[in-house]
């Protein structure tokens, strides 16, 4: 018998795990792929190393910093600071057409920009500034208010409410059109008030820090032990069935597999309503370069571009759409120049897409990769619009598209962001059964390791 | 375990909470919340810590005891008198 069962070892589900283990619970991971991550996966292909989820860590806060998500995470998990290595960005651009704003891990290099391409726009942006500040996390009623009416209520400039809208919808909104104000401002700060930052290593050193420090503490993973069911008897979880049809006993459940998945698990659940699920799914066009990407001038972290005034966040009609997209160079991070990792590195540059699901895997395996080659094309050749053009360096190339991304994170569509609504205070209708992850509310790696940080203080720390 | 024990065991546990911290500074008397920017996740694990080393059980409603090195030290002084300290 467990104290806990967890579902999925992704960030989420680690972090909940070490939080139980350090405090001497008996804990089980269950993860149905035959390695950890989730949406924050890797991956070897040809002899190189990729990341799936990963383009930057969010959050970053200095060393000493005490406040903000990634100082509390280190303090629950009892990592000190320099484990995960991070070094930071070296600059990014929110690129529309005719205009651009800079920024960086420092707050007023973005305000001044704003200052400069928006002049009339100063105290409205400055106000705007204030009502995120005051945004109190816990007010679900506040979570809830439209963005746009927000912003349109606050800055009168069109242009600058999309150039806002763009990065912080592109990491972290998994809603259509608009966006939940309270994530609006978790994304704000997240970016704009802290920043970016990544180890040189990529998303393997954190998730290996984190599995190392599980099993230290006694924690018990499970891969290759994809979830059944849950088994259900008088309103409580009872116990996991796998898919071998093993079944574990557990006190409490906590699972990252998202809403809708979960729910699909549970034994008394007789209908699930899958309209509810997110529909934001992306193709990642991965290009190996035969040189540093900033020997070509591609030298920003991170190129949020849009090619007209309007942003459209929406899942496409078509397979995919590259009107929008994030191009971003893991190369181009402020990395230890001592560190001889470093010139090993291939010059890499990734550009996200949106993507549509069902256009997806709907085509046969011949038409996949016929179609996977042409908008690997077509992604290139909108976003060399907004970086420098770097298609004669290429010496090899990737794509994963939302059938790849299902495949990871197991979210119906591939919804990178999980369902829009979000269920912030982890439970469910069981007593015993909890959910944590993207679809309880935070995203993006360090979300995801405060989502089950606090799942566990939250409900399965207190007895 | 004298006074002086149980303040060295309550510093190696905000040691263990916050790892960047120099606790060499600090004070008894001020607040451990004003000193360390502790938040409430933190404070739960100062009582998470003191129940797996010593199993002592802390009530929620006593938690406002821990607010201050000089208030911990004086609430757990009749309850880990005659404790040994944990290696």
């Amino acid at each position: 018998m467990y104290d806990t069962i967890i579902i999925g070892a992704g960030m989420s589900g680690l972090a909940a795990g070490i939080r139980l283990a350090y405090y001497d619970r008996r804990v089980c991971i269950l993860e149905r792929h035959n390695t950890i991550g989730g949406l924050n996966s890797f991956y070897r292909l040809r002899g190189r190393d990729y990341d799936v989820g990963l383009h930057a860590v969010t959050n970053f806060t200095p060393k000493g910093e005490k406040k903000g998500p990634l100082a509390r995470l280190l303090r629950q998990l009892r990592f000190r600071w320099d484990e995960f290595a991070l070094a930071e960005q070296v600059g990014s651009t929110i690129a529309f057409p005719g205009v651009s704003l800079q920024f960086g891990n420092d707050f007023d290099l973005f305000r001044s920009e704003v200052h400069k391409q928006f002049p009339r726009q100063k105290d409205q942006f400055e106000k705007l500034i204030s009502k995120i500040v005051d945004y109190d996390d816990l007010n679900q009623e506040i979570f809830d208010l439209s963005t746009r009416q927000v912003l349109a209520e606050t800055i009168d400039d069109p242009l600058l409410i999309e150039m806002l809208l763009c990065p912080l919808m592109w990491y972290g909104n998994g809603r259509e059109h608009d966006m939940d104000f309270g994530q609006f401002c978790i994304m704000f700060r997240s970016i704009f008030f802290e920043g970016f930052a990544r180890p040189l290593a990529g998303v393997r050193l954190i998730l290996k820090k984190l599995v190392r420090k599980f099993r230290g503490l006694g924690g018990e993973l499970k891969l290759r032990s994809g979830v059944d069911k849950i088994h259900v008897q008088d309103g409580e979880a009872v116990s996991v069935v796998l898919e071998s049809g093993e079944e574990l006993l557990g006190r409490k459940v906590v699972s990252s597999a998202g809403w809708l998945e979960t729910m699909r698990l549970c034994d008394d659940v007789s209908h699930v309503d899958s309209s509810q699920a997110g529909q934001l799914s992306f193709t990642e066009s991965v290009s190996i370069l035969d040189c540093p990407p900033r020997d070509l001038g591609v030298d920003r972290t991170i190129v949020f571009y849009n090619d007209s005034e309007k942003f459209h966040w929406q899942k496409p009609s078509g397979l995919s759409d590259v009107r929008t997209g994030v191009i971003c160079s893991p190369n181009n991070f402020a990395y230890d120049p001592d560190d001889d990792a470093q010139a090993m590195l291939d010059g890499v540059v990734r550009i996200t897409s949106l993507a549509n699901h069902n256009s997806w895997s709907a085509l046969s395996e011949q038409e996949y990769a016929l179609e996977k080659l042409r908008c690997y094309d077509d992604v290139l050749e909108s976003a060399v619009r907004f970086t420098p053009d770097f298609r004669n360096h290429i010496i090899d190339t990737d794509m994963f598209t939302p059938t790849t991304i299902r495949r990871y994170t197991g979210h119906d569509n591939g919804a990178v962001y999980g369902a829009p609504q979000k269920r912030l205070d982890g439970a469910t209708h069981l007593k015993n059964l909890f959910i944590c992850g993207t679809d309880q509310g935070f995203v993006g790696i360090i979300g995801a390791i405060v989502s089950g940080i606090s799942v566990a203080n939250q409900h399965l720390l207190r007895d | 375990m004298t006074p002086g024990d149980i303040r060295e065991e309550i510093i190696d546990i905000l040691e263990s909470i916050a790892p960047d911290e120099d606790l060499s500074e600090l004070q008894d008397a001020p607040n451990f919340r004003d000193q360390l920017e502790l938040d409430s996740m933190d404070f739960l694990d100062i009582v998470m810590e003191l129940r797996k080393r010593y199993r002592i059980q802390i009530p929620e409603e006593e938690y406002e005891q821990l607010a201050s090195m000089q208030s911990t030290v004086a609430y757990l002084e009749p309850i880990m008198k005659d404790m040994a300290k944990a290696s």
